[in-house]
């Protein structure tokens, strides 16, 4: 604070703390703003308050036990954290997935990814003022994923669906028949929701040439995911490390142009209309199989007999918010010697407060809700 | 995997001749932690690596030293990850900082000082991430000792007493003799938490 310091006339600067109990900080964040007026001069996050050392709770667990917790860090798509997680243990065990279950796990990501960047519009426009009419459209689709979620994996949120070498559960015809519903009518859905929205008046003006972030600036601050996108960087780890599958379906990268609010607004779109596109190849190819491979298939029963030999890994993906990374540690019993993770909800701060200087304090709100992050795993 | 970690080793020791590089588990070990900025800067710069981008810092003990390991990668050259690894003593371990060439090292080094005390000299704002203020303890230390949050310490009683909370005698006597004992209130380990 040595602004404040600096400048001691009185009324001339205001020191606010935004949150942690604010409904637009999507959780329990805080924010130290110096005001000058209206405009922002300084902006210091600060963190913590859902802090439960998730890395120290990993080390005191068995490796299939993680899986359950990496649900809630990011409870928005839980099936993305547990899509990191396994692919990272699986390197470090050097255990293979069959073809059926990889295609269920691109299945089930992707389903994630548009609940997640249905709801982290749909927020982002509660936090422009729309209060509630959009968002009600986007949670409306996302019931009915989160009903396919229930049916498939038992949880509506806390999917702990994926396992080692494969997932917990097959698809059955039911679910994929419900899924393929969804993927048909999705996009009529996204183009109701951008005929309302996308070329809304009120809305360009409240996001275009705010919050912007120059792609060098993005680079330099780790920033991933569609916040990176919207800036022009052309960096999706579905197309770079080719995990996964997802090498063998044909989609698009959407990129901004000047990476401010609304860029990231439209990717957020762009990307959806790709998810899709992914969706419709993978239940087309799907083949019949095992949805786990027979070698872990006993580890459902008896976690402990998982031990990894003595190594490291490193493993990322591209979750709906950026890249989701977890460095695995093993000394060969079934419990982590060290479990970090990379996580984009943390990092994309990092540019926050070179985004929002001089900016109005009424921005403020929708540039954090455009990097979109979720305090589960802000904080861990 | 190897080949491209000996790459970067061969590349360094032509550049830097007189440094002490290792490669351990498809990482450079930098055996002197000092050497960090000098070696950031020219992996940054240099063309033939460009890694513009640092994806994670974190830190691990190892019980007879702490490490802190960097994961690079490229996003215009679209390598990586190149990872390198530095190690510092348990106690009064000192890194410098990467903020200077990396925004995104501000955050993550504030998480790694918070949970392991490693201090990264040059850090423009060194403070906890997570923890409050006050706390005591870099809890992912394999020595970290939980306290126990069940039964009172003396310091605990005062803060009380000063926030005009009545405590029970018999938790004041307990934290009194405790503090007598010059032992702190912690809790309980399984007894083999560790099984092979």
């Amino acid at each position: 604070m040595a602004l404040l310091n600096e400048i001691k006339k009185d009324g001339e600067i205001l020191e606010i703390n935004f949150g942690p109990q604010h409904p637009s900080t999507h959780g329990v964040f805080r924010m130290r703003v110096l005001l000058e007026g209206e405009t922002v001069r300084e902006l210091k996050p600060v963190m913590g308050y859902l802090h439960r050392n998730q890395e120290q709770i990993a080390e005191n667990t068995t490796y299939a036990g993680i899986i359950g917790f990496t649900d809630r860090m990011d409870y928005i798509n839980a099936l993305s954290n547990n899509f990191s997680y396994c692919l990272t243990a699986e390197k470090l065990a050097s255990v293979e997935v069959p073809e059926r279950a990889a295609y269920i796990r691109v299945i089930m990501a992707e389903l994630a990814r548009l609940v997640n960047h249905a709801t982290a519009v749909g927020f982002l426009l509660n936090d422009l003022g729309s209060f509630f009419t959009p968002l009600l459209y986007a949670l409306r689709e996302r019931e009915r994923i989160l009903d396919v979620f229930e049916a498939v994996t038992g949880s509506r949120m806390m999917c702990n669906y994926f396992r080692f070498g494969g997932v917990k559960r097959d698809l059955d015809e039911n679910s994929l028949t419900a899924i393929k519903t969804i993927v048909r009518k999705f996009p009529r859905f996204l183009d109701e929701f951008e005929a309302l929205l996308t070329s809304n008046e009120i809305l360009c003006m409240r996001c275009q040439n705010v919050g912007v972030l120059p792609a060098d600036l993005a680079i330099n601050a780790g920033i991933t995911g569609p916040t990176l996108r919207a800036s022009g960087v052309n960096y999706d780890i579905r197309k770079i490390d080719r995990y996964g599958l997802y090498d063998r379906f044909d989609f698009k990268v959407p990129l901004g142009k000047k990476g401010d609010v609304y860029d990231r607004y439209y990717v957020r779109i762009l990307e959806m209309r790709e998810s899709v596109k992914i969706l419709e190849q993978a239940l087309q190819a799907i083949p019949a199989g095992d949805f786990i491979h027979p070698k872990t298939a006993p580890l459902l029963r008896n976690p402990r007999n998982f031990k990894p030999p003595a190594g490291e890994a490193y493993g990322r993906t591209e979750s709906p918010k950026g890249e989701l990374g977890f460095y695995l540690v093993s000394d060969g019993t079934p419990q982590p010697w060290r479990c970090h993770v990379r996580a984009p909800s943390l990092i994309n701060l990092s540019a926050l407060e070179t985004m929002c200087l001089g900016q109005k304090i009424a921005d403020i709100m929708i540039i954090l809700g455009s990097i979109d992050i979720v305090l589960g795993e802000t904080d861990r | 995997m190897p080949l491209m970690i000996n790459s970067l080793k061969d590349a360094l020791e032509k550049k830097f001749p007189g440094i002490k590089l290792r490669v351990l588990r498809d990482s450079v070990l930098l055996e002197d932690p000092q050497d960090l900025t000098r070696i950031t800067q020219y992996i940054k710069e240099s063309p033939d690596f460009r890694l513009d981008y640092l994806s994670s810092i974190t830190a691990s003990d190892f019980l007879d030293y702490l490490e802190t390991i960097y994961h690079f990668y490229s996003i215009e050259k679209k390598s990586g990850p190149w990872i390198l690894r530095v190690r510092v003593p348990r106690k009064n371990a000192h890194v410098p900082s990467l903020v200077s060439l990396y925004q995104s090292a501000e955050l993550q080094e504030r998480e790694a000082y918070d949970l392991f005390g490693i201090v990264y000299d040059g850090h423009p704002d060194l403070r906890r991430l997570f923890l409050w203020e006050g706390f005591e303890g870099h809890p992912l230390l394999k020595d970290y000792e939980q306290e126990d949050t069940n039964t009172l310490e003396s310091r605990d009683v005062e803060w009380l007493k000063a926030h005009g909370v009545k405590v029970p005698e018999t938790m004041e006597k307990n934290a009194a003799e405790l503090k007598a004992s010059g032992k702190r209130a912690l809790a309980e380990k399984p007894a083999e938490p560790r099984q092979a």
